[in-house]
């Protein structure tokens, strides 16, 4: 097992094109750090120059106390099951997971007794002697993961390893990967596009963007820390199943308290009083352009705490509803014509048409400075000290 | 009613027609092909004497096998045949091992300049193989190879157009599988041979057919680079029926028959993957 460390880690391709700047990472040991984003943001290069498979343009990446830069991949002590799971379609499935062993010249015996523990372990050892022509998606997937377990490498690298699996089979892959690195304890780096993969494996995730033209890091934290505490609009609109809500406006000082305006000055489509705790920070910018960063569940057809009519609800048209089971998906529109997206409680049966008040929890709202990177207002370096590692490690 | 399938009767009269006339060209076509071969076993089977006749005759008065066993009698047929397999079987061999390196070098390692070298590489397909007749002699005779195995065998030994092959070939094999081969703990070497050559099999046998069929069929280089009679290969040896013993035609053909039967074996054999090999090239060259 071992800790990874990446500093300032810079990747330029051609000597023009730069994929991904300032990366900054540790990984401890025995965490499982997953690396989520749109495509294009630098989450594969990212991994990739930890696997060695890139060469790395500027800066330094650590395996242990070793720094890796120049050091090739099989020398790097790891593990990687790729997004095609890269199987070598001309061996048996045992073949496969003893090549990397027999390159390293273990004694036959403990070949034979590994390959057929891990096979064990990943419930494949009647698939010992067939190709990988012969298995179905799923089967590959754990053979590729076989491979990688078998090695007992001190880094695990994954490369999208469930993006080619149908969706029933993506979510039980994931438990048992899930359940593997609680038995295994080693040190991981998972690579995803799916913010939900992210957030449910990850001890911490790091999320990445390329908005800038860039790939770059936008925030670090926990699952929880992460979608609590977006710092900018771009993590607060890529995480969650259900996208963020946003409207543009402005902040106003009345009645001693700091309100989010948005729509005419007479006759305003959101008026929403903000909470007291954070009227010192906003002060400063009433007057300005903001944006109200607000996801579909912190929308109810009933007050959920404090909130009082006057200062905390929206008033809007339905125009959809689609029942979900458990929660009800209300698609409305605001009297200046934005839409929202609201998810309520199933429990209650809701109007399909007509005029709703929606109370907003003002707990969970969050405000943004313009644009699509616009910092956040309410938590501009995150989760607060004293809430960090929520959930984390299960340690 | 009719019992046709509603697609076969929805065509109108001509297409009604189109099928019978295939067929017919075809046929044409095909007995255009088999024509000169049962032609050429019958002047083979005949007698000296009556060949001038044959064409008048059409057929041979006395079916003879004199002239396969004049073949025998008055060159060293075997010593050709041996010859003709000696030196294409080693070409063959090391064009497979000489091509199939170079192309895992141009499709598997990244080295700056590569693909120029290539496109440089491949350019020399297109220098006519006559232009380069003399001098390739020149280096060939001054480096001692001259009437020698070595001579036939070492300039073949290496070609850009296998090399293209097998480098098309190569690309279509994932890179992810070098990857995960480098993080298990393989390098250069194994990689190309655990990985990629048994993967690159088919285009493998594809060179290696085009590689025998071009060798034991080449004429003119053997013609130029040897004297002795030993070193002679099967399409200079049939030469020797027309010059030192005049014009033995059933002899001549008795032996491009005999000539034949490995490339037709071999054909009949890998069809499969000749067809392939064609494809390769044509499709993604």
């Amino acid at each position: 097992m071992a800790q990874v460390t990446l500093r300032d880690v810079k990747k330029v391709y051609d000597g023009k094109v730069v994929a991904v700047r300032d990366v900054n990472l540790t990984i401890g040991d025995g965490e499982f750090l997953v690396l989520v984003g749109p495509s294009g943001c630098g989450k594969s290069t990212t991994l990739r120059m930890i696997a060695g498979l890139e060469a790395i343009t500027e800066g330094t990446i650590s395996i242990g106390d070793r720094v890796v830069n120049d050091v090739h991949p099989k020398d790097r002590d790891i593990a990687m099951v790729f997004q095609n799971y890269a199987l070598y379609p001309h061996m048996s499935v045992e073949k496969n997971m003893a090549f990397g062993l027999q390159l390293r010249r273990l004694p036959r015996e403990e070949i034979k007794r590994r390959v057929t523990e891990t096979a064990g372990l990943l419930g494949i050892g009647e698939l010992l002697n067939r190709r990988p022509k012969q298995l179905s998606g799923g089967q590959r997937q754990r053979v590729a993961l076989g491979r990688a377990i078998v090695r007992d490498a001190s880094v695990f690298l994954f490369d999208e390893p469930l993006s080619n699996l149908d969706a029933k089979l993506r979510v039980t892959t994931r438990t048992e990967i899930k359940k593997l690195h609680k038995r295994l304890r080693t040190t991981t780096v998972y690579v995803t596009h799916d913010q939900e993969e992210a957030m449910t494996l990850g001890d911490r995730i790091v999320v990445m963007s390329a908005g800038r033209g860039v790939g770059v890091i936008e925030q670090v934290d926990t699952p929880l820390n992460v979608y609590r505490y977006p710092k900018n609009r771009f993590v607060g609109a890529f995480l969650g199943r259900t996208p963020m809500n946003f409207f543009d406006g402005r902040l106003v000082e009345a009645e001693g308290e700091v309100w989010f305006v948005a729509g005419p000055e007479d006759a305003p489509s959101i008026r929403l009083a903000m909470l007291p705790k954070h009227t010192e920070a906003l002060r400063g910018r009433v007057g300005a352009e903001v944006t109200l960063g607000l996801r579909p569940s912190s929308l109810s057809e009933h007050p959920m705490g404090k909130e009082t009519a006057a200062h905390s609800t929206i008033r809007s048209q339905v125009q959809v509803v689609e029942p979900l089971g458990k929660n009800i998906d209300v698609s409305c529109e605001l009297p200046d014509g934005s839409p929202m997206l609201a998810r309520i409680d199933a429990r209650h049966d809701f109007p399909t048409s007509g005029e709703v008040k929606f109370y907003v929890d003002m707990e969970h709202v969050h405000l943004f400075e313009p644009g699509e990177f616009g910092a956040s207002l309410l938590h501009p370096e995150g989760a607060p000290q004293n809430e960090t590692a929520t959930l984390a490690s299960g340690a | 009613m009719s019992d046709r399938s509603p697609i076969e009767a929805a065509t109108g009269p001509l297409a009604k027609l189109a099928r019978p006339a295939t067929f017919v060209a075809l046929v044409l076509l095909g007995i255009s092909f088999v024509v000169p071969f049962v032609w050429q076993v019958l002047i083979s089977l005949s007698d000296r004497s009556e060949v001038d006749r044959l064409t008048e005759t059409g057929f041979p008065s006395r079916i003879s096998l004199d002239a396969y066993v004049r073949v025998f009698d008055q060159v060293p047929f075997a010593k050709y045949f041996f010859n003709s397999f000696f030196v294409a079987g080693w070409v063959t061999l090391l064009q497979v091992i000489t091509c199939s390196m170079a192309a895992y070098a141009f499709s598997r390692i990244q080295w700056p300049g590569r693909d120029k070298v290539f496109l440089l590489y491949l350019g020399t397909l297109m220098v006519p193989g006559v232009v380069l007749m003399v001098p390739n002699f020149v280096v060939i005779l001054g480096l001692g190879m001259f009437d020698d195995y070595t001579g036939l065998i070492i300039p073949a030994a290496f070609s850009a157009y296998g090399t293209f092959l097998l480098r098309q070939f190569m690309l279509t094999i994932p890179s992810s599988l070098d990857e995960a081969a480098a993080i298990d703990g393989a390098g250069h070497w194994r990689i190309f041979t655990q990985v990629i050559l048994p993967l690159a099999r088919p285009g493998l046998i594809v060179l290696a057919i085009f590689a025998f069929l071009f060798n034991y069929n080449s004429f003119f280089w053997p013609l130029i680079l040897t004297q002795s009679e030993n070193l002679r290969v099967l399409p200079v040896g049939l030469l020797q029926f027309n010059t030192t013993y005049g014009s033995d035609v059933p002899a001549i053909m008795a032996a491009a028959l005999m000539a034949m039967i490995p490339p037709i074996i071999l054909f009949l054999l890998l069809q499969k993957y000749l067809v392939k090999g064609i494809q390769l090239g044509a499709v993604k060259g």
